[in-house]
């Protein structure tokens, strides 16, 4: 934004709403970056449509008081973010202005037309190079390294450079801020380019920089056991959370954000509250990240355009929070991106469609939007990089599906491109049955971390409990068979005791791989053993005891010996009731 | 900038337009014709053709109506002044006093800078314990009254006009009927409260357009206030005629309607207006409550549910109760651990023990025998409702707290209330025991 290398010059034909229409004297691009003027006030705009010698842009900002007539400034630029040290930590808004320091300039409110560099540029960096004068180079190779944080940061040449490049130039080691040339190389035709600690890269094409894609196999670890149990992501993987208001979507986010074992962490709040992000943002700084001591924030980056803040950018924040996920892939890290909620983001593309007067698909949203979604999800995925390291990106995104029905566009859309399907289910969240993932709808296509075939039978114990639980509420429990009923015992105590999960408590709430496997063992030895009682009364108590001992165990650190005893005790108790030589 | 224009070329709907040049985007103007006056805005521009939103609607308008472009958009006049006075949808003066002349500030103006937010951490008392009690309200939350039409919300919010703890009231009045809005003038000036309040009122019998305007200037007058210290209750009633004032001029410029007719962007619209609550770290705040009435009882029917995706957490107002079921206060607990030691035990513990009386209620309208404790229930199941939840209950926080006791003494033995011991020895009515 700093160096713009303006074009040409074009000037409004007419406005409507956040879009206006533009007649341009010199050759324009689709999604080109342009500026309207107003008193001295550049507000950014894209490109959307060109139709003869005139075009149409979206702007960014509130349009009001644009008048026909008024100047465009075309910038011969796509939309792009800057990508280089220092992105960490940052707060930014759907067109990476650095939201603190936006404060800091314009006070409580956030003024059209302000812009601030994404990195700052008076930032000093240590740069190491890794590279010697002579060494052959492609797009996407390191020529030095920074620290950053946690991190060491990758110091690479510019993701969309063609051919081999020769270093001609390479700095020693220095302090020095981000546009700083800290390397000189020569291409193929012998012209000299310069490499800067940062380079800029246009939102909405991915980074194609790695040797190749491979298939997602690793879990991601999230400590909650019903997904990485039941519902398991991997690294490199997709998934979608779509559910009613109130059933618990941004509460998982932030567990996720928390908790997922990755290396950093993209949150892009796409159009919900702006309390939701205040909460991540004044909390974050305080929690610690138990992986590695520091506070959450410092592998965290929090891109958020909330609810009020311009629709037009609600696009661009998820494409911005996307791409700086990819650009720390490519240094061999595990990056997941949660954008919170995927419908305001289609939201934003209805309105843009309508404003273009195309014509409409299914609840008025654009016909297009399917490819747009999977576009954006295919984004995700596990690479193999140049140097021969690995480095994922991850997305998980909610849907706020509208009266909570997924039977809508966007959640119908999204299904067909996610690997994995977290269905949120305001029944459940109404009972208070947390998290509220429904487990019978809910289906992920990664593998679990525990044995497929125990998982499997627990699925169809539940399954059928839940049956049985229907079948109860027509004719009684009276009318139940004696089997059946346990079944349904059964299927209440995997539900109460591994599917719940307090979030709020420190050890049930963190619940570790190795932790998972060892107590889903378990659990499976009791949901598989033949049981007898005398009574269904005594059933129900039994098992209202048993599951009260379970939750107990769940509290206790693994490594607490008492964790052990209290297996044990468990297990008698449910011992004692195992129905000699039948078969359950 | 003051150049007259006639000769209106198209009237559509409550849109004029007409040729004219150098207008912005969003401007107001002022169009005369014969002895009426009134104010429309720039509502799209293309080439020379500016399309005009009438406020007073299109009806007698004339096409060589003469039209003065003002050269600014919506305003509001602010001043301390505003207090106690009452205003139509378009700012005009409905209680007989003259214009305001005061400084105006723009309406709908930029959001706020989500890093300028803070985690709120004040509580607003309304004096109704199903609020403060059950889902306290906090300062910068912003909360819709779920409601069937025939339910008592405009009484409901004119109750909280004159209880709650706040500096200054900003009432909106959308689609009112006029007897409500006589409802809600008297109340509040007999309980002398009106000298806090300012009211912005578009009834039924108005036109469209004022509706639509209602939020914001309320909203403009609320964040004036909040910025100068002042804790501020923004009270809209009713927020589905909003909706349906937004759809209704969407349909009549052709907007490609999403959902029942409704345009694409209403949770975009909804939430610009919501998302005004605020509370600033070092000057006042601004709270939401709106009536949003339920077409046929469905939430999911597309303004609650939209809303309900926009707020934070919801009251139900049914058989002129706030229900303790459904209705939620999501920033309660930021609060709530701050008023007295016993306010979350005893509030999780009357809930669970109201939600036994409700199955012990179906138990007995099935004819089942009932057991003494159930006889216990109903008795604590009648005492809740007739003296904490019956809407003309007004209670401080801690008296109602205390009442929560008194009712717990009076139905169960302290070991059979399921309240923690140490809370029991502090707050158990001496001298009272069931019978």
């Amino acid at each position: 934004m700093s160096e713009l290398t303006q074009t040409s010059t074009g000037e409004i034909t007419g406005v409507n709403g956040n879009l206006i229409r533009v007649r341009f004297p010199e050759a324009v691009m689709q999604n080109e970056v342009g500026y309207a003027v107003i008193n001295n006030l550049k507000l950014k705009a894209e490109i959307v449509r060109i139709r003869g010698r005139e075009c149409w842009l979206q702007v960014f900002e509130d349009t009001a008081g644009l008048k026909v007539g008024d100047p465009v400034e075309f910038s011969g630029e796509l939309l792009s973010v800057e990508l280089g040290p220092g992105l960490l930590k940052s707060i930014y808004d759907g067109l990476q202005n650095p939201l603190p320091e936006l404060a800091e300039k314009c006070g409580y409110f956030l003024e059209r037309g302000q812009y601030i560099d994404g990195l700052d540029r008076s930032a000093q960096w240590d740069f190491t190079p890794v590279v010697q004068v002579g060494d052959q180079l492609e797009a996407g190779e390191s020529v030095g390294t920074v620290p950053e944080g946690l991190f060491t940061h990758r110091i690479m040449l510019p993701f969309d450079w063609r051919g081999k490049f020769t270093v001609k130039e390479i700095s020693e080691a220095i302090t020095c801020t981000v546009d700083t040339v800290i390397a000189k190389v020569e291409d193929s035709a012998g012209e000299l380019r310069e490499v800067k600690l940062f380079q800029s890269w246009p939102v909405k094409k991915a980074i194609q920089a790695y040797e190749e894609r491979l298939r997602p196999t690793e879990n991601m670890t999230t400590q909650v056991r019903i997904l990485d149990t039941f519902f398991p992501v991997a690294k490199g993987g997709t998934y979608c959370i779509p559910g009613p208001f109130g059933a618990g979507k941004t509460v998982l986010q932030q567990i996720t954000s928390r908790r997922a074992d990755v290396d950093i962490v993209v949150i892009a709040a796409c159009g919900e509250r702006a309390g939701e992000v205040v909460e991540t943002l004044r909390e974050f700084p305080e929690l610690e990240d138990p992986r590695t001591g520091k506070s959450l924030m410092e592998r965290t980056l929090i891109i958020c355009n909330t609810s009020s803040m311009p629709v037009a950018s609600r696009e661009a924040s998820v494409y911005t929070g996307v791409t700086i996920a990819e650009y720390y892939r490519q240094m061999g890290l595990n990056v997941l991106m949660l954008a919170d909620s995927t419908s305001r983001w289609a939201q934003a593309l209805r309105e843009l469609s309508g404003r273009l007067e195309e014509i409409p698909g299914e609840e008025a949203f654009p016909a297009y939007l399917e490819t747009v979604i999977a576009n954006f999800y295919e984004r995700a995925g596990l690479v193999r990089l140049k140097d021969g390291t690995l480095g994922s990106v991850t997305i998980g995104g909610t849907v706020s599906p509208a009266g909570g029905n997924f039977e809508e566009p966007v959640t119908q859309s999204t299904l067909k491109v996610v690997g994995a399907f977290h269905g949120l289910s305001r029944e459940r969240s109404d009972q208070r049955r947390y998290p509220s993932i429904d487990p019978l709808e809910s289906w992920s296509k990664y593998p679990s971390l525990v044995d497929p075939e125990k998982l499997d039978q627990t699925r169809r114990g539940l399954r059928e409990g839940r049956d049985v639980e229907q079948m109860m509420k027509v004719v009684g429990e009276e009318g139940t068979a004696m089997p059946d009923f346990i079944m349904y015992l059964k299927a209440e105590f995997l539900d109460e005791v591994y599917l719940q999960q307090d979030a709020f408590h420190d050890v049930d709430g963190a619940s570790s791989a190795e932790r998972q496997t060892h107590v889903f063992g378990i659990i499976h030895q009791i949901l598989t053993t033949p049981l007898t009682f005398a009574t269904r009364d005594m059933a129900r108590s039994e098992f209202l005891r048993w599951q009260q001992m379970a939750k107990d165990w769940n509290r206790i650190p693994m490594e607490n010996p008492e964790f052990k005893t209290a297996e044990e005790k468990l297990m008698a108790a449910v011992e004692a009731h195992r129905a000699n030589g039948e078969e359950n | 900038m003051q150049a007259l224009y006639h000769g209106i070329e198209n009237i559509v709907g409550n849109v004029l337009m007409l040729r004219a040049q150098n207008v912005g985007y969003g401007d107001l103007a002022e169009v005369t014709y014969g002895e009426e006056k009134s104010l429309a805005q720039v509502i799209q521009l293309d080439g020379d053709q500016v399309y005009l939103q009438i406020f007073s609607g299109s009806r007698g308008v004339p096409t060589d109506a003469t039209v003065r472009f003002l050269g600014h958009g919506l305003t509001v006049p602010f001043s301390e002044d505003l207090l106690g006075r009452i205003f139509d949808g378009s700012g005009v003066p409905r209680d007989n006093r003259p214009e305001l002349d005061a400084d105006p500030v723009g309406v709908a103006g930029p959001s706020v800078n989500p890093s300028e937010r803070i985690i709120p951490r004040k509580m607003v008392r309304t004096g109704i314990p199903m609020i403060d009690v059950f889902n306290t309200l906090v300062q910068s939350q912003k909360l819709p009254i779920f409601s069937v039409a025939g339910e008592p919300y405009n009484p409901l919010l004119a109750r909280i006009a004159l209880q709650a703890e706040v500096d200054v009231i900003v009432l909106g009045g959308m689609g009112l009927k006029y007897d409500d809005y006589l409802f809600f003038r008297e109340t509040l000036e007999e309980a002398g409260s009106l000298s806090r309040t300012v009211m912005y009122v578009h009834t039924a019998a108005d036109p469209t357009v004022e509706c639509l305007f209602v939020p914001d200037l309320c909203l403009a007058v609320a964040e004036k206030f909040a910025l100068e210290n002042k804790e501020v209750l923004v009270l809209l009633t009713d927020m589905t005629n909003y909706a349906d004032a937004m759809k209704e001029i969407a349909i009549t410029m052709e907007k490609i309607p999403s959902n029942r007719g409704y345009p694409g962007d209403l949770y975009s619209q909804l939430a610009a207006r919501y998302e005004k609550a605020v509370d600033f770290e070092s000057a006042g705040s601004i709270t939401i409550l709106a009536a949003t009435t339920m077409p046929g009882d469905d939430v999911t029917h597309p303004v609650p549910d939209n809303t309900g995706y926009i707020t934070e957490g919801q009251f139900y107002l049914r058989n002129g109760r706030i229900e303790p079921f459904g209705s939620l206060s999501r920033l309660k607990q930021f609060v709530n651990d701050k008023t007295r030691v016993d306010h979350r035990k005893i509030m999780d513990r009357m809930i669970q023990l109201y939600a036994s009386f409700r199955s012990t209620e179906e138990k007995r309208s099935m004819g089942f025998r009932m057991t003494e404790y159930d006889n216990k229930l109903v008795k604590f199941g009648d005492l809740f409702e007739k003296k904490l939840m019956d809407l003309r209950v007004t209670l401080h926080l801690e008296d109602a707290l205390d009442t929560c006791w008194d009712i717990l003494a009076e139905c169960f033995d302290p070991e059979e209330c399921g309240m923690p011991t140490e809370l029991i020895k502090e707050f158990w009515p001496q001298g009272k025991t069931s019978e």
